[in-house]
């Protein structure tokens, strides 16, 4: 399980090497193309914070008046045979929901257990494998106008909950518990 | 969805404080999680800009058309519906690279594009076909392999080690996406 983390460790300056010297290869101006993405990435940044004004307020509130943990309770006794950390629960119903709202809940949580716990860890990895559900398929359906989406639905949800399951497991095993 | 979401969750939050007395904490919390958030957005800039300059190189030096090229038999083997050398094919495997190098915006014109191509070989106009149900729901399983947003925020929050995520992310991702496959030609053998 070492080279899993091994693979973390050089996974981006890899990825940085071979883009820089395809582009050279290429005969781009990386520079120049570099200079001109950072740019953008500066606006989407900039594009991002009024969302997360918006969601971290509603999800500092939330925590404040003590809500979410009530509605953590409330799910508590459905999981409560699984060792699945029940804080997180609402997170991952969240994340098929709305992307933001998610953020919002997962800054929460590394604000509350930090990003090196277990929670925090699990999080991390639970939002790289799963997707907004109900905006991407309405998105790409109405494009089309296609009203039946079969099994669609239930894939994406047997999809969803495997990369759920997938980075419990996967954390427990290379982070410990 | 984020409307109603999103005043529901501060409604919420305010009419359990009026309840439970704790108004002047709520009040100090708003103030408190709008300038954390401000914070956070600006200590990101550094780390998402430095991301999305690299991609940018990556986008114009034609990384994803090339690797799109090569996904030949993978979308021979996903999408055997789909004539062969017919558009869909070019535009699927683009919004999938994409995807995989995390570049979201370029990922959806393609994956809206391929979805138009798979209506025109879709003989029911309004039932999605195996190409389309297949397509979405990888795309849903999602591929991304590195996302800087969550490496920023880990930073932001004192991790010890951002990235040492990367690596088990990339695992539960790939485990989901099989997963996403097999129940798609489960369904595909079925019918």
């Amino acid at each position: 399980m070492k080279w899993i983390l091994v693979l973390s460790s050089i996974m981006i300056p890899l990825v940085i090497i071979s883009v820089i010297t395809y582009g050279l290869l290429q005969g781009i101006n990386v520079y120049d193309a570099f200079a001109e993405g950072a740019k953008d990435g500066l606006k989407i940044v900039v594009r991002l914070l009024p969302t997360l004004i918006g969601l971290m307020m509603a999800v500092g509130m939330l925590r404040t008046s003590g809500a979410l943990d009530g509605i953590t309770r409330l799910i508590s006794p459905i999981i409560s045979w699984t060792n699945f950390p029940e804080e997180v629960i609402p997170i991952a119903l969240m994340r098929s929901v709305s992307a933001a709202a998610s953020v919002g809940l997962i800054l929460d949580a590394f604000k509350m257990y930090g990003p090196d716990s277990f929670i925090g860890r699990l999080v991390s990895i639970m939002f790289g494998c799963t997707e907004t559900i109900f905006y991407t398929m309405s998105v790409y359906f109405m494009t089309v106008k296609i009203k039946e989406t079969r099994y669609t639905l239930p894939g994406a949800i047997i999809a969803t909950f495997a990369g759920i399951v997938a980075s419990y497991y996967l954390t427990l095993w290379i982070f410990g518990a | 969805m984020l409307n109603y979401l999103w005043s529901g969750m501060i409604i919420f939050a305010i009419l359990i404080a009026a309840f439970s007395g704790g108004m002047e904490a709520i009040t100090q919390s708003a103030l408190d999680s709008s300038m954390e958030a401000v914070d956070l957005a600006f200590k990101m800039c550094g780390s998402v800009a430095m991301w999305t300059g690299i991609m940018r190189i990556a986008e114009k030096s034609g990384i994803i058309e090339g690797l799109a090229r090569k996904m030949g038999p993978v979308l021979r083997f996903l999408f055997p519906d789909i004539p062969e050398g017919h558009p869909a094919q070019k535009y699927i495997a683009t919004n999938m690279i994409a995807n995989v190098l995390g570049l979201g915006w370029a990922a959806t014109p393609p994956g809206l594009k391929a979805m138009e191509e798979l209506q025109k070989l879709n003989k029911k106009k309004d039932v999605a076909s195996h190409a389309m149900c297949m397509f979405m729901i990888i795309n849903i399983s999602s591929v991304q392999i590195i996302s800087i947003n969550i490496i920023s925020y880990r930073m932001q929050y004192g991790s010890q080690n951002p990235t040492e995520i990367i690596g088990p992310s990339i695992l539960a991702t790939l485990f989901s996406t099989l997963v996403a496959i097999i129940y798609g030609k489960l369904k595909y053998r079925k019918e």
